[in-house]
């Protein structure tokens, strides 16, 4: 390709000076890039008005190719389900031998917990989500690990929000535009989620490594007790999530905890609830921020304890303030 | 021979040049409205484990630049950066920075290589856009892990082997761009 002629500027003052000029320009815009850069990183939030403009203009482009999507893959597995229909069959019909055993021990179970739990005289209401929303869109080019949501600060989502699929934890609300959402997926490798194994009380952390999968931290070190396929559930520590989520199974073990693989993909689902901060107070406490209502208790639960369930049940008027 | 190929020729697509003029909107607006789209397509795509998708807004910025030297000013990656910034899930800043940091380059390399062919601008490209990735990946905010570079690799990978077909696409959004689409009375 041939230089454009307006580049050469030769002995023309006006033609120099407008080189010049696009020099300085070029050069004063980098120099603005690197200061917003150093200010964005240092403080994460302050572009989020902003970028949630952005958010809400593509979210409705977002809810169409979600759907599409969704559409997509529901055919495509449609079609794999008829190839494999017999031998399918077959082993549905085994599992739900199985399932129906397993469901009478639940609602035994069920029943025991609730006789329990009147003993102990304690109630837990039933989590109603706070929004239910398609995941739009992601921050597919970029190394962080960001969803968004196709709901925002109209429908009452805010900041910290745990953001759950049928099938366990997705993320935490990371900032908000009026109608969409910033998600933290677990994967990214800034997202730690204290957890603990279904089973008993394996307490550890879950970290996202960057590259899809998990790395499950045991709190306590000395014998590795975990086991590849062990279900690593949220413990609630911290008071973002509320306890006995999945999030992640165990794949791989290493000296001081294992790699996990997650539970919910958040690219296979379509629809997901964002549910209110389990314990806000705590929450408040935790990061720091004053708190709002002045009866709030005043042992915030430690990460390292069991499930939090009992270490003081917040006022739903505490609000968390954003971090 | 004339009189075979006469008719043809003056019947369809040169009488209808005849009279008509590129609109001024097209000729201002295509470059910039096609890299904004580029740099929004990607977030429609749900990548939970890696990043998936190529840089499409810096790529389409280097094929303008590149196909139609002189064109885009070369302050541009200012306010096309500050877009893709908004969208991209990068620190805000980055693409400010890195964009105009590109542009500036492609400047000094031009002014060293006037004439230039396809495979040298390819080239140019494929350089930039490596050096793009690795310092998206350091100024994303997060750690950068033996790990990530392992699934991030792929990125880079794509987008130089996406620069051709990318290049060729903005030369039909060129001629789109120039198109006699204004009638002169």
């Amino acid at each position: 390709m041939a230089p454009p002629a307006k580049r050469l500027s030769g002995f023309s003052k006006k033609a120099q000076f407008s080189l010049f000029t696009g020099y300085l320009m070029a050069g004063a815009g980098a120099l603005l890039g690197l200061v917003l850069l150093a200010l964005s990183l240092w403080q994460p939030a302050a572009f989020a008005p902003l970028r949630g403009a952005a958010r809400d203009v593509v979210a409705p482009a977002g809810e169409v190719s979600s759907a599409t999507r969704g559409g997509a893959q529901g055919l495509i597995a449609g079609i794999a389900a008829y190839l494999d229909a017999g031998r399918q069959n077959a082993r549905l019909r085994a599992e739900v031998e199985l399932a129906r055993v397993r469901l009478a021990e639940a609602e035994a179970i069920k029943a025991e917990n609730r006789r329990l739990k009147g003993l102990l005289g304690l109630a837990d209401d039933p989590v109603r989500p706070v929004a239910t929303a398609r995941l739009v869109g992601s921050s597919a080019t970029s190394a962080r690990r960001h969803a968004y949501l196709g709901a925002g600060s109209r429908q009452g989502v805010a900041p910290g929000m745990p953001v759950v699929s049928d099938r366990g934890l997705i993320g935490r609300v990371l900032e908000t535009g009026l109608i969409s959402a910033r998600v933290l997926l677990l994967t990214d490798s800034e997202s730690v989620v204290p957890v603990r194994r279904a089973r008993d009380d394996v307490i550890a952390f879950a970290e996202g490594r960057g590259d899809g999968m998990l790395r499950i931290r045991l709190v306590n070190l000395g014998v590795n007790p975990l086991k590849p396929g062990d279900l690593m559930v949220t413990s609630g520590a911290g008071g973002y999530y509320r306890p006995g989520v999945a999030v992640a199974v165990v794949a791989q073990l290493t000296p001081d905890g294992a790699i996990a693989r997650l539970v919910a993909e958040p690219a296979a689902t379509t629809y997901v609830a964002v549910e209110p901060i389990h314990q806000p107070a705590a929450v408040a406490v935790l990061s720091g921020a004053p708190l709002s209502a002045a009866d709030a208790p005043q042992t915030p639960p430690r990460p390292a304890s069991s499930p939090a369930s009992g270490a003081g049940s917040a006022p739903p008027s505490a609000e968390a303030a954003g971090e | 021979m004339m009189a075979t190929r006469g008719p043809r020729a003056r019947g369809t697509t040169y009488r209808q040049q005849i009279n008509r003029a590129p609109s001024p909107w097209r000729v201002h607006s295509v470059p910039y409205l096609s890299i904004m789209l580029a740099s929004a397509l990607p977030v429609l795509l749900i990548a939970d484990v890696m990043p998936l998708a190529p840089p499409l807004g810096f790529i389409l910025l280097l094929a303008w630049r590149l196909v139609r030297p002189g064109l885009l000013p070369l302050w541009a990656g200012l306010p096309l950066g500050a877009f893709d910034d908004l969208l991209s899930g990068q620190p805000f800043g980055s693409a400010i920075l890195l964009w105009s940091l590109a542009m500036i380059a492609i400047e000094l390399i031009e002014a060293r290589f006037p004439w230039r062919d396809f495979w040298h601008d390819w080239f140019t490209a494929a350089v930039l856009l490596v050096a793009y990735w690795l310092a998206c990946l350091l100024l994303s905010g997060a750690p950068v892990t033996r790990e990530m570079l392992e699934v991030a690799w792929p990125q880079a990978l794509l987008s130089v082997l996406l620069y051709p077909i990318l290049a060729r696409m903005v030369a039909r959004l060129d001629r789109f761009r120039l198109a006699r689409a204004r009638r002169i009375d």
